[in-house]
């Protein structure tokens, strides 16, 4: 049994922990509403990109013009996932559920592939890829928290870079989806080649070209080959802040089961110790009595 | 009839108002736009947006982006668009001068290169624009 100086510290260190993670799940939960917003806030220029895409494309299809080398389709020999991560951890299965599709990812495609590698965001995708030896290219850490376009143009770049030196032939990126605060959608997109716009943009792209066609400032191909790259930053950013929301959400559920479960933790070391507490006294008075009885 | 004008940046959609008059930094040269404008496409270097409602006026800092004329709707798609009233022009110049002195002394093959070079203007744009407020 028990001693009831051992149980006392014990709800004690329970408690201390408790305070931990409900500060843990508060902090979470007013980052998560600013990276909720920022989410929201990124959609009016995601929007634009797509429909100036559409629009550019619609009017070059016309005069049947090659591509842009970013949408060639090549035999995909060389694949990259860039696998998008937090830097800390606390948040349940957050990264564990990425980390695993991407390890799913090389048991089930690598028959399929020349070569399987990865690029990583986030400190936890980093350390896992080096215990697991995953065959990494390259990894950014400490990105999150403080966000900038530019971060996700530098990555859309190099990205490019690799893709149009022929270094790799596909390119996907993994990472949670925002769904809510307390779910996440694990989405895997194409990013290399760019997937062209889907038919319904393109069909109203293509009515309002109809109506009014644009002058190309300097010209078409000017035009297309600076918004092509933009695109795919947009997306790289859509994935970042969406990763970010998700991250915050995650932690804050993880949190708030943990304060939870210190809590049932706490009532049934309470009800342990009352019981040993009583348990003692019933012993003393047990003692007093008999020796009282002993003395008659 | 007057003209929609719609600055949207990644960060947020930053300014969505109408006014009578834009002129905006095209690649090729700064354009004016007017109600009534052919539809355009144009690719923008960092530069000043200029805007002008009635007798009020207003100058962006922008960063290099696209801009989209339709009908009467004018899309400004940059990376940073700031108000002028909200630059620090102290600090926009300092910035400039930090940027020009990594800048000159990068050989042009640098593979940073074409990203200082836009980080100078973009910062040459915030001066000028905060200069002129």
């Amino acid at each position: 049994m028990a001693t009831l100086r051992s149980i006392r510290t014990r709800i004690k260190s329970v408690r201390s922990m408790q305070k931990i993670t409900k500060a843990m799940k508060m902090v979470a939960a007013s980052k998560l509403r600013r990276a909720q917003d920022a989410v929201v806030r990124a959609r009016p220029y995601a929007h634009a990109i797509e429909e100036m895409l559409a629009q550019v494309l619609s009017e070059r299809d016309e005069s049947g013009e090659a591509a842009h080398p970013l949408f060639e389709q090549r035999k995909a020999k060389k694949v990259e996932v860039v696998m998008l991560t937090s830097d800390r951890g606390s948040c349940g299965s957050f990264n564990s559920n990425v980390l695993r599709r991407g390890q799913r990812f090389v048991t089930e495609e690598s028959g399929n592939y020349e070569s399987i590698r990865f690029a990583t965001i986030g400190r936890r995708g980093r350390d896992y890829a080096k215990k697991r030896g995953l065959n990494t290219r390259k990894d950014y850490a400490g990105l999150f928290g403080k966000l900038k376009f530019s971060m996700a143009n530098e990555i859309a770049n190099d990205l490019i870079a690799q893709f149009e030196s022929g270094e790799v032939d596909q390119v996907f990126v993994l990472f949670n989806e925002f769904k809510s605060a307390i779910s996440q959608k694990l989405t895997m997109v194409q990013l290399l080649p760019i997937v062209p716009p889907t038919a319904k943009a393109k069909a109203v792209a293509e009515s309002a070209v109809k109506l009014a066609p644009h002058i190309f400032e300097p010209s078409r191909e000017d035009v297309l080959s600076a918004l092509v790259p933009r695109q795919l930053s947009m997306q790289i950013w859509r994935a970042l802040l969406e990763s970010e929301a998700s991250e915050h959400g995650a932690r804050m559920t993880a949190m708030g089961a943990a304060t939870k479960n210190a809590g049932e933790m706490i009532g049934r070391l309470t009800l342990q110790y009352n019981r040993a507490r009583q348990a003692a006294i019933t012993k003393e008075l047990m003692e007093i009595v008999s020796g009282a009885e002993a003395l008659k | 009839m007057a003209l929609q004008l719609e600055i949207v940046t990644p960060m947020q959609r930053a300014l969505s108002t109408e006014c009578d008059e834009v002129r905006l930094p095209g690649a090729e040269g700064s354009f004016g736009v007017l109600p009534g404008h052919t539809s355009i496409l144009s690719v923008l270097k960092a530069g000043a947006l200029f805007m002008r409602t009635g007798s009020e006026s207003h100058t962006y800092a922008l960063g290099e982006g696209f801009a989209e004329v339709s009908g009467d709707h004018v899309r400004v798609l940059v990376e940073e668009a700031q108000r002028a009233d909200e630059i620090d022009l102290a600090l926009a110049q300092k910035q400039l001068a930090e940027h020009q002195a990594k800048f000159g002394s990068m050989k042009s093959d640098d593979p940073d290169y074409d990203r200082m070079r836009a980080q100078v203007e973009r910062a040459a744009a915030r001066a000028l624009v905060a200069s002129k407020k």
